[in-house]
């Protein structure tokens, strides 16, 4: 993160979102699905990175952000009846509360404490989705009706279950947050998370108050991650409590991992590659989490930095 | 039956999860004790333990005690040998660096796991216990094999406290979770110990699953709870101590058994999970455990 080239690091943003969106219109239309979600599920890993690449937190629990969000967005509009965009601002706020809670508490543990403490307040929200099933729909999940999901503007109307809107919708979603994960990542904030991962004490020693600033990573990072639970919701209909169990947070530390943790464009890169390799193995085998279980060991054997994290230290060093 | 002996039914049961949970969180707390490691694949292990006793059994046939026996001594030494061939080829490459190593034994789990649903199926399949006599109480019957694995768990722990605490290897382990560096320059082969305490408690995993897996049935999604479970009596017992270990299984497999025979086995869940993780935000030593140094 070298300071001279903003422009540059802009520029490179702004290209990958002009080519995702002219990928809109070449790819056939299987791809074009899967890239939709991968998109979506990019925004989980980019939340996910927020605070495991730059705050340095390994959290073994995010899938109860993403769930949050995706409960929250699901149920409003199933059982209140909410438009889209009300419904969708109410699942970001409702991973934006429980990661409150969970960043209050969890936060005065370290290492592997915070790790262990995160996956169990996971577990707890994945049971209680369980045990309430008579308004979540319990392990069957709720499908969330077609006619629902559509966004009114004024006159016009838009159907999230149209491809092409679908497409763009998420598209729109990714080019905020990876836009805004990278201003806030060239932010005085944003050093100051980096200089919390490298050296807690002497950032304490600084001056800076590491746990609010923690707090504070813990919240944009579980409501980046409900942003894309809620979307998900509401863009391919269905919610159901397998997002909430312990693989959901398993993989955006995967992806992050793949695609290179604290660097802007890795989670989209983790997420695309594992997704592809995903779709190319399942041609062959069912064991798809054979596959994740051995990418995983191999990556920290010999990969600790990912894909873009390798690219950065050998040639590009001014990669955000 | 009236509160009184439903309790003591409730009761029992308890005891025999207790029993079983003992000896996997002890497996669970030595690898944690001395290694420093958090292994997330316990549960495998415990896990691979049923499915090959299951394995065992149906390939020796004959009289049940018999599979049962080779089971209770082949199954265990397989596993060992798996964990150990997994702690020299990743855990040891990694210096056992804590993140890494969780990283590390959550892909173990998934490969382990996807083996055993490739190559033993979705089924659940039962074996058949070594014998089949009922105690007669004056309210109800009792298995006798029940019983038995209780007090095979309790000799078992005891086994495990006297070689901890009167043997050489046991000074040896003891030596290497108080200081590892101090130990490697008085002459303690301190890898060798790592890789024994993986093998070891990987074991101690698959002895209880073979005790366990008469009474429920073996099947490849089985260790996820009994990883939950060890987790949360590692945790309360103080991490790296054996006496609070036992304690805290007795007091998880009793309040497991007890609540979920009068509410939600969910809601029980759940509170014990809660539970749980609070005392570890408040109370990260354990309810029994000595600060850290």
């Amino acid at each position: 993160m070298s300071e001279a080239s903003p422009a540059k690091a802009y520029a490179l943003h702004l290209g990958v979102i002009a080519l995702l969106f002219v990928l809109s219109f070449l790819l056939p239309e299987y791809y074009h699905g899967l890239l939709a979600r991968i998109m979506v599920l990019a925004v989980f890993a980019m939340g996910y990175n927020m605070l495991f690449g730059y705050v340095g937190l390994l959290s073994l629990g995010h899938a109860m952000f993403f769930a949050a969000g995706l409960y929250g967005a699901g149920l409003a509009v199933i059982q209140l009846g909410w438009s889209v965009p009300a419904a969708f601002l109410c699942g970001i706020a409702c991973g934006a509360v429980v990661a409150l809670v969970i960043g209050l508490l969890a936060l005065r543990t370290t290492g592997v404490a915070f790790m262990i403490v995160t996956m169990m307040f996971a577990q707890v929200f994945y049971l209680l989705i369980l045990y309430f099933a008579s308004w979540t729909g319990g392990d069957q999940g709720m499908v969330v009706p077609q006619p629902a999901r559509v966004l009114v503007f004024g006159a016009t109307s838009l159907e999230l279950t149209n491809p092409t809107v679908r497409y763009m919708t998420a598209l729109v979603l990714f080019s905020i947050v990876l836009l805004v994960t990278l201003a806030i990542v060239r932010s005085r904030y944003g050093r100051v998370l980096v200089a919390i991962r490298e050296n807690e004490e002497r950032t304490k020693m600084l001056g800076y108050d590491t746990f609010s600033n923690k707090l504070a990573a813990v919240v944009v990072s579980g409501s980046i991650c409900a942003a894309s639970g809620a979307a998900y919701a509401l863009l391919f209909g269905y919610v159901g409590s397998s997002f909430a169990s312990v693989q959901y947070s398993i993989l955006p530390l995967l992806w992050v991992l793949l695609g290179g943790a604290a660097t802007t464009l890795g989670p989209l890169i983790g997420t695309l590659f594992m997704y592809y390799v995903i779709d190319i193995t399942s041609g062959y085998t069912s064991a798809y989490l054979l596959i994740v279980g051995i990418a995983l060991i191999l990556l920290v054997l010999f990969f600790p930095k990912g894909i873009l994290g390798s690219i950065r230290q050998r040639w590009l060093g001014w990669l955000p | 039956m009236h509160f009184g002996p439903h309790l003591l039914l409730a009761a029992l049961e308890g005891l025999v999860t207790s029993a079983v949970l003992a000896l996997t969180a002890l497996g669970l707390s030595l690898v944690f004790g001395v290694m420093r490691v958090v292994n997330v694949a316990h549960g495998e292990f415990f896990m691979l333990g049923a499915v090959l006793a299951w394995a065992i059994t149906t390939a020796i046939g004959g009289h049940p005690a018999l599979g049962f026996l080779a089971a209770l001594v082949i199954a265990p030494l397989i596993v060992g040998a798996v964990a150990l061939v997994a702690e020299r080829l990743v855990l040891r490459r990694l210096n056992y660096n804590p993140e890494a190593t969780i990283v590390a034994t959550i892909g173990m789990l998934y490969i382990i796991q996807q083996l055993a649903l490739t190559f033993y199926g979705p089924e659940a399949r039962p074996v058949e216990p070594p014998f089949s006599y009922r105690i007669l109480l004056p309210w109800f019957g009792y298995s006798g094999y029940k019983l038995s694995v209780i007090s095979a768990s309790a000799l078992l722990l005891t086994a495990t406290w006297l070689v901890l605490t009167r043997t050489r290897i046991g000074l040896v382990m003891r030596a290497t979770q108080y200081d590892s560096e101090t130990a490697q320059a008085f002459g303690i082969p301190v890898g060798r110990v790592y890789g024994g305490v993986f093998a070891l408690g990987a074991m101690l995993a698959a002895i209880a699953a073979v005790l366990i897996v008469p009474i429920s049935q073996a099947h490849y999604l089985m260790g996820q709870d009994p990883l939950l479970l060890s987790f949360i009596v590692v945790i309360i017992g103080g991490l790296g101590s054996l006496r609070g270990t036992v304690v805290a299984a007795v007091l998880i497999g009793l309040s497991d058994g007890i609540i979920s025979m009068f509410f939600s086995p969910t809601l029980a869940k759940i509170i014990a999970t809660l539970l749980v993780a609070m005392v570890l935000v408040f109370r990260p030593q354990g309810l029994f455990g000595t600060a850290s140094r």
